[in-house]
């Protein structure tokens, strides 16, 4: 359930998958029977003796070790009858454009999207002139060979990087993942019985993803005295593990807004994880306004249907 | 319970055809003048709303079989690309992974009213079995459903619960590999799994009528327990009374699936499912569907993976022989003082496993699991037998119409 949701936050960009390399077998064998090989170590006899003041010490560790949980924004697109905010998810892509898209790709995303009925909504005519200023791959042509060709609103944006390799060699080892569905694939669970309300109806709570990449985003901090950080990396305290390997990707004004939206590093935060809702469920307004219509229409076929059956049994006691 | 055809032929059609195929006799005595007994209440609903439901994923499902490609590097695509670029794209994908929980909900509450009512008790222990059957081909159905778009969760579940087989002894490796294709979770493996998700629901729909076969030759159970005596006094006809009735339950049940559906359609499900499988990176949680937590809970609670495997199993074919372990002669919890909290305390058993299969196996969970897995089995193997013999149940009534005139039906 969404219990689970609870641990799925995950560390690709900042982990070697190299170091995790698990047998497939040996980790599923570890994973059905957690009872037996997950549980950690007896504490030795020094760790006993050595008494509060060092447990004290732990604990803070412990907790610096855990994530925080993540803040909860005020999203234009919660609850029945949100939307995006058209100016937002503009602002949004403009920041992706300019920032994020050096690192990562948005590979399900086609220019065409960006003129869609519930999105950014650009003229058509900016975005095939946005389209034609990528280069994109194609071909074989008739004499058999590759060649580039400006962008067409049908094409899909091209990854700032060929493979998962020239990602990782260019990075430090790091690899950035696709932006495409991420705002669903982070999550958190709010523990029971919270995770319990957020599906009901006026306190329904879906949006613990781009929570999460937004205070993910604006987070960055100095690390603390005493957590010394490997070459490479940063402190912030929203990622599992605290650690992150993507720089600070945000600092004031490095973006210009032409709506006159404060610039800065919580607004385009916040901007940035709108268009990434966006992008990982292009079609929110319209299923959302379907669903009002079905929604409304199966009440009041509910309470027809109820007033049928009562007068069809009325003459029978039961 | 059934007598002869009340059918008769209007048109010179139907006559023609009564005499070569008697079709529509058979539907009119199975769904319009197929008595059922009049003192039912809202849980009886379950049935029709169970068989809906089965027609809803098997629609849904053969549109998205028209978009989905079954192949490790597309298949996570084919998925977001069923939810960008094909029309009502979103809506049927969401439908169809909320119908399985919505599935999963009806079958729940259709078990635990059996349950409460008795009704696998003499004469429906045939029917009860094919309920059984129908639960377990439904499982796998969504075991296998959920692999195929191909997330992290798909791909590890796949791993876990294939690698469950491998417990048999001797010939356990072995046949993890044939059900594989190979010797881990790969294409061959996302193959057949797409192959048999399409395929057992067309069992079940079999094994389902087959179920309601049995149910029209016994008779519905009622929340009396009472037999029907008298047909024409104490039943009315299935239509309209109870077409009207399962109308009713549809569409209130209805309201919750399109809600889960157009409104929290990812309540449900698991983030990392969103991440594309890769079998370098385990999730730091393996996590099933809710719906399989309570059984996950004892899989895991036994430190012993032979051992947990059988468990997993046994609970589940455990209920087959509830009709042989349930030694009352009184059918309905309505009477039956001693197993009515006996029930209830079931019921928090199992939510209470439900809630510790998410949970880590570890410290005080695990011990929770361990508890609650024990009362699950003493409740089938010991509990139930004992609590027939020593308890004294109230007076049961002589009919259904006593039992309607001393008000315990409801109303609505």
């Amino acid at each position: 359930m969404s219990e689970a949701r609870a641990r799925s936050t995950k560390r690709q960009s900042s982990v070697n998958r190299l170091s995790l390399v698990p047998l497939t077998i040996a980790a599923a064998m570890t994973l059905v029977s957690p009872a037996w090989s997950q549980q950690e170590a007896p504490p030795s006899a020094t760790d006993q003796v050595a008494a509060p003041e060092a447990k004290e010490k732990e604990s803070r560790h412990e907790s610096e070790r855990h994530e925080q949980k993540p803040k909860r924004f005020d999203w234009s697109f919660a609850g029945a009858f949100g939307r995006y905010d058209q100016a937002q998810l503009r602002r949004g892509f403009k920041v992706y454009k300019e920032v994020c898209s050096s690192c990562h790709s948005i590979k399900m995303l086609a220019f065409r999207n960006l003129s869609q009925p519930g999105g950014p909504e650009f003229p058509e005519k900016e975005v095939e002139a946005l389209a034609a200023s990528y280069k994109i791959k194609d071909g074989p042509n008739q004499a058999g060979e590759y060649f580039d060709r400006p962008g067409r609103p049908s094409d899909r944006f091209p990854p700032p990087f060929a493979n998962e390799q020239a990602a990782r060699a260019a990075l430090a080892g790091n690899y950035p993942p696709d932006m495409s569905v991420l705002a669903k694939a982070r999550g958190y669970s709010r523990g029971f019985p919270l995770f319990l309300i957020d599906a009901l109806p006026g306190f329904s709570y879906q949006e613990h993803g781009v929570d999460y990449i937004a205070s993910l985003m604006e987070g960055y901090e100095d690390p603390p005295p005493d957590v010394k950080l490997p070459e490479g990396q940063f402190y912030d305290p929203y990622m599992p593990g605290r650690r992150i390997g993507m720089p600070p990707p945000l600092s004031d004004g490095v973006v210009t807004y032409d709506d006159g939206a404060p610039q800065t590093i919580d607004q385009y935060a916040k901007d940035v994880s709108a268009f990434m809702m966006w992008v990982a469920e292009p079609h929110l307004e319209s299923r959302k306004r379907v669903g009002l219509g079905v929604v409304a229409f199966l009440l009041v076929f509910v309470g027809l249907l109820y007033f049928t059956k009562r007068r069809i049994w009325s003459g029978v006691p039961h | 319970m059934e007598g002869h055809s009340q059918y008769t032929p209007k048109s010179g059609f139907a006559r023609w055809l009564e005499r070569r195929l008697p079709i529509l006799s058979f539907m009119h005595d199975s769904f319009v003048s197929y008595p059922t007994p009049k003192n039912l209440n809202y849980m009886w609903v379950f049935g029709a709303i169970l068989s809906f439901m089965l027609v809803a994923q098997i629609v849904t499902g053969v549109v998205l079989a028209m978009h989905y490609t079954p192949e490790t590097t597309l298949a996570f695509d084919s998925v977001e690309k069923i939810m960008r670029d094909v029309n009502w794209g979103t809506i049927l994908r969401y439908a169809h992974a909320n119908g399985a929980s919505m599935f999963f909900l009806a079958v729940y509450l259709h078990i635990f009213r059996g349950m409460y009512y008795g009704s696998y008790k003499d004469p429906r222990e045939v029917l009860w079995i094919l309920g059984v059957v129908i639960f377990m081909l439904m499982m796998a159905t969504g075991f296998l459903g959920y692999v195929l778009p191909w997330g992290q969760m798909s791909f590890w579940a796949a791993t876990v619960i294939t690698n469950l087989f491998s417990a048999i002894p001797v010939v356990g490796t072995a046949i993890t590999t044939w059900l594989l294709g190979g010797y881990s979770v790969d294409n061959p493996t996302l193959n057949r799994f797409y192959a048999l998700h399409y395929l057992v629901p067309f069992i079940i729909v079999a094994i389902v009528a087959l179920h309601v076969w049995a149910l029209h030759v016994t008779g519905q159970n009622n929340p009396s327990g009472v037999e029907v005596k008298d047909v024409k006094k104490e039943t009315v006809p299935f239509t309209p009374y109870a077409t009207m009735k399962d109308a009713v339950g549809i569409a209130a049940f209805l309201v919750v699936y399109a809600w889960l559906t157009f409104f929290v359609p990812n309540y449900l499900g698991h983030p990392d499912n969103y991440i594309e499988a890769n079998p370098l990176v385990t999730p730091p949680h393996i996590v099933p569907e809710w719906y399989f937590l309570p059984f996950y809970a004892i899989l895991r609670a036994i430190p012993n993976k032979l051992l947990g495997v059988t468990a997993l199993f046994a609970s589940i074919l455990i209920t087959a022989a509830l009709p042989w372990l349930d030694t009352s002669k009184v059918k309905s919890a309505v009477y039956r003082p001693l197993f009515r909290k006996e029930f209830w305390i079931f019921v928090a058993v199992c939510i209470g496993l439900g809630y510790l299969g998410a949970q880590p196996a570890e410290g005080a969970y695990l011990w929770f699991a361990r508890l609650l897995s024990a009362y699950y089995f003493l409740h089938f193997l010991v509990i139930l037998p004992i609590i027939g013999k020593v308890e004294k149940p109230e007076p049961v009534p002589e009919s259904i119409d006593a039992s309607i005139l001393r008000g315990e039906t409801s109303h609505v």
